[in-house]
């Protein structure tokens, strides 16, 4: 290959869809490239010309524009155009013009058709506008091990069962054979064959999973209690089993035993328990600074130990980043830090101020909730009371349990809520049917204004206490939403405020409107616009999931997008918070204090090519909205009470 | 004027001459001339693909982008050590035409010029020799209109190397990518010489980036080849109209 085809080669190597080409076809593509010059101001695609080519911005820049005139976009250095026509009818749809003196290489539209037919990659990019985005994620995910790698691969032995009538003892004694720190416990009780627990075991008889025993449970359910070793292993198991499918990924079977703070999980496939996964396992596997993090605050005994730890969660931040960890993975870690640090601080409350009164649930809303946090996010929580509150009576208690918490939480870096969305105000402190109250008024008489500061309570987020509380309001949520228009109506038009840029360009943002921004705010104009966008759709479909990527999920098993929508956004959103989440490490590695704002001085080329196509993804999709859940007409408002 | 280099005094005094409208028409009849005269087939061959009428639209004419790589700037003494074609039109450069041989010098290789366009001795020491491939390089350049960076080097370095292999002399009508610029670029007024202001660079990459153009590897043959095919295209495309006769261009 000749040196000048090398630059040609080079330069295009580096943008997609032509870096996922391989070498004989890059040769092929920079072998037969024709170059063409284009001073500013001059047409390079005119409205219905033919087109026989892809066309490649080597240098410059180029502007499409709609039929009517309007600007469509606008394209530099490695951006590609024509080659959807080039898929159509060969005849040019949206106009192109150099805004700057442009070098144009065209690409024939023969070689073009063989590369797609040859390399699905290169298809997909082309014949899916957003699924560069797709691409990058994919790359990502697969770079990262501990989320692609299943939990079975940490399975090495199968787990040792014993009948629920087994005395303890001899439990223990087969502990001691097997070499092992627990054991499943097993019963052939009840009759149903179907329920949730039964499996079939591998000599074909039907077994129930009946709960767990650990070397730990033997200690202090057993001993402990002046139990002897005849007790039957049933009646000193812990019952409320938390599992986990084997071909979970070890990064998610982690953060279930993080979340519920506990050290065995029961691996299954199908139904059939096929080991049990230790939390030692986990950190053999891959020392993360992160977990170590979360069993540290578990540790803690006082608020100035959680301090002193405080100070290491930014460096567990950034270093997920540095190890390649996906958008989600960090979301979810960080998540859980926090309310590890809330669970914490509960704890040493209730271990100050004595047992509680009456039973409460203790929930954050908002990103903590939706597991996507980032460093230095506000505090957002809230208490839910048993209904047999009384305020005289109780709400001390509450109050002073709340500041405990509050204080802690800002002491450990965690700034108090801005709009006062926190357990400290009494609004936000009531008992189990107050909380039903709100969010029937918020559904079923939906007032924008209103819903605009609380749609963050439809992010509801577990931490400690009562779990029943926090499911019948996510039960209320998804039975009433669905059925109210006017709420969908009033929400998705509150997820319509805010709107992403048209993409980045050279060293500007490039508004719709044509303006010029220097720095883009990509919580305000990018993840929140999304997060909420999902949410009503969410909402719309009865979901009770609060991640984003699992409200997707809920919502493609449903009709409520058109195909292909769902992944989209999902890339889309992926994609816009990991670069805001690695803004964000960067500016912790130069021990600045991050924020949101983005330069696009900072952005690399490539990754400018992607933030541009996620925006646009968001843009669809908020305009797929608008029409999608409209404000009804005023008769049928009354249907849905 | 008199204080400027007597190249630029050249290169205005004969901008001034085709700004009255007077063209270099005598090429036609000299390459038809060489065509009877000439002993070498090769020579023959590509005089008698001729010419353009000096006032066919520049539009219309097949361009070809031609880059020699020298051992040194003295045509007497320094020998060509590759050329590099690029045919092109004013609308496209298709690049899987282009074309690059290596040349083996009439004299040893010093060693600044090796560091100048990287290739080495041993590179060189296989290749062929001038007259070798003459005949290849000239029809690539047949029937099409020769545009360069710089008349001087091209022109005389072919010449020389004709005149010692084929013992005839080679010339023909060039496109010089540098004069262009000059005259475009490098006219300051009194005022502006007064003020100290310095002329730009004719290089063949500072005159590019004045049009947007990438930056390129510089010293290979074929790359300022394609370098100097693009230059041309911005430069027509933001000094003169697409029927500007050819005669205005060459020289």
């Amino acid at each position: 290959m000749d040196i000048e085809q090398l630059e040609i080669r080079q330069h295009m190597a580096q943008f997609a869809p032509f870096e996922y080409l391989g070498d004989e076809w890059l040769d092929q593509v920079a072998t037969r490239v024709e170059i063409s010059y284009f001073q500013a101001g001059t047409d390079i695609l005119t409205l219905d010309q033919e087109v026989n080519e892809l066309c490649y911005v080597r240098s410059g820049a180029v502007e499409v524009s709609r039929r009517s005139g309007q600007l469509f976009d606008r394209l530099v250095e490695g951006d590609i155009f024509g080659y959807s026509d080039i898929m159509r009818n060969r005849r040019v749809r949206f106009p192109v013009r150099a805004i700057e003196d442009t070098l144009i290489y065209f690409v024939p539209a023969e070689l073009f058709d063989a590369l797609r037919a040859d390399n699905d990659d290169f298809a997909d990019f082309v014949e899916t506008g957003g699924d560069r985005l797709k691409a990058t994620i994919d790359q990502q995910r697969s770079d990262n091990q501990m989320n692609s790698t299943r939990v079975r691969r940490l399975i090495r032995r199968k787990p040792t069962m014993v009948d629920i009538q087994t005395p303890v003892g001899e439990v223990a004694r087969r502990m001691r054979e097997d070499n092992v720190t627990s054991v499943l416990v097993l019963s052939d009780e009840g009759e149903e064959a179907n329920g949730p627990r039964h499996f079939m075991t591998q000599e074909g008889q039907v077994r129930r999973l009946a709960g767990l025993l650990t070397d730990r449970d033997c200690c202090i359910r057993t001993l402990a209690e002046n139990l002897g070793g005849e007790t039957p292993v049933g009646e000193v198991m812990s019952t409320s089993l938390i599992t986990a499918p084997s071909d979970a990924s070890i990064y998610d079977a982690t953060m279930t035993m993080l979340n519920h703070n506990i050290q065995h999980l029961p691996i299954l496939y199908r139904r059939r328990p096929i080991g049990v996964l230790e939390l030692s396992d986990v950190m053999r596997y891959e020392t993360r600074s992160s977990l170590y993090l979360v069993s540290s605050i578990f540790n803690q005994s006082g608020l100035a130990g959680l301090v002193r730890l405080s100070g290491d969660v930014p460096l567990a931040f950034a270093r997920l980043v540095d190890e390649g960890a996906d958008a989600h993975m960090i979301g979810r870690t960080m998540a859980t830090i926090c309310r590890s640090f809330i669970r914490k601080l509960l704890e040493l409350g209730e271990a100050e101020l004595g047992p509680p009164p009456i039973p409460y649930c203790f929930m954050v809303l908002g990103s903590c909730a939706r597991d996507e946090q980032t460093v230095f996010a506000d505090q957002d929580h809230a208490m839910i009371l048993d209904d047999s509150f009384v305020e005289a009576e109780h709400d001390e208690y509450f109050q002073s349990l709340a500041r405990f918490v509050s204080d802690g939480l800002a002491a450990c870096s965690y700034p108090l809520c801005k709009g006062d969305i926190m357990s400290t105000n009494q609004r936000w402190r009531q008992p189990l049917s107050v909380w039903q109250g709100y969010f029937r008024d918020w559904i079923e008489n939906p007032d924008p204004e209103a819903l605009l500061h609380s749609s963050i309570f439809f992010d509801l987020g577990y931490v400690h206490g009562e779990l029943n509380m926090l499911e019948n309001l996510q039960g209320l949520i998804s039975r009433l939403a669905p059925r109210h228009p006017f709420f969908l109506a009033a929400m998705s038009r509150n997820a319509l405020n805010r709107t992403p840029p048209l993409g980045l360009f050279r060293t500007f943002i490039l508004e719709k409107d044509g303006q010029h921004k220097d720095a883009i705010d990509l919580k305000r104009r990018g993840t929140a616009p999304l997060v909420d966008l999902v949410r009503v759709h969410a909402l719309a479909c009865g979901s009770s999931a609060n991640n984003t990527i699992d409200r997707l999920k809920d919502i493609a098993d449903t009709r409520l997008l058109p195909e292909g929508v769902n992944d989209r956004l999902r890339y889309a959103f992926e994609f816009i918070s990991m670069v805001r989440i690695r803004h964000q490490a960067l500016a912790i590695e130069s021990n600045e204090s991050p924020d949101n704002r983005l330069r696009p001085d900072n952005v690399e080329s490539h990754e400018r090519h992607n933030l541009k196509d996620a925006f646009e993804v968001l843009s669809h999709a908020q305009k797929f909205l608008k029409f999608r859940y409209p404000m009804p007409s005023t008769s049928s408002r009354g249907r849905g009470r | 004027m008199r204080d400027w280099p007597q190249r630029l005094q050249k290169h205005y005094r004969r901008w001034q001459w085709h700004r009255r409208g007077k063209l270099v028409s005598e090429w036609p009849a000299y390459l038809a001339d060489r065509q009877k005269k000439t002993r070498d087939e090769r020579l023959e061959h590509y005089f008698a693909a001729g010419t353009f009428d000096p006032q066919t639209p520049i539009s219309d004419v097949p361009l070809v982008a031609l880059d020699v790589e020298t051992t040194g700037l003295d045509p007497s003494r320094d020998s060509i050590v590759s050329i590099g074609v690029q045919p092109f039109t004013l609308g496209r450069i298709p690049v899987a035409q282009s074309r690059y041989w290596t040349v083996k010098p009439r004299r040893r290789l010093s060693d600044r010029s090796v560091i100048y366009h990287r290739l080495t001795h041993s590179d060189l020491a296989n290749a062929p020799r001038f007259n070798e491939i003459v005949g290849e390089v000239l029809e690539q350049l047949a029937g099409r209109l020769v545009v360069v960076h710089y008349t001087r080097i091209e022109r005389e370095f072919l010449n020389a190397a004709a005149k010692h292999y084929l013992k005839e002399p080679l010339l023909f009508p060039l496109v010089d990518t540098m004069a262009i610029e000059a005259f475009h670029h490098r006219r300051l007024t009194w005022l502006q010489r007064l003020r100290g202001r310095r002329p730009v660079s004719l290089r063949l990459h500072p005159s590019r980036e004045r049009y947007n153009l990438p930056p390129y590897q510089a010293h290979h043959a074929l790359v300022d080849a394609l370098a100097t095919a693009e230059l041309l295209q911005a430069q027509v495309a933001r000094h003169y109209a697409l029927d500007t006769p050819v005669g205005v261009l060459w020289e």
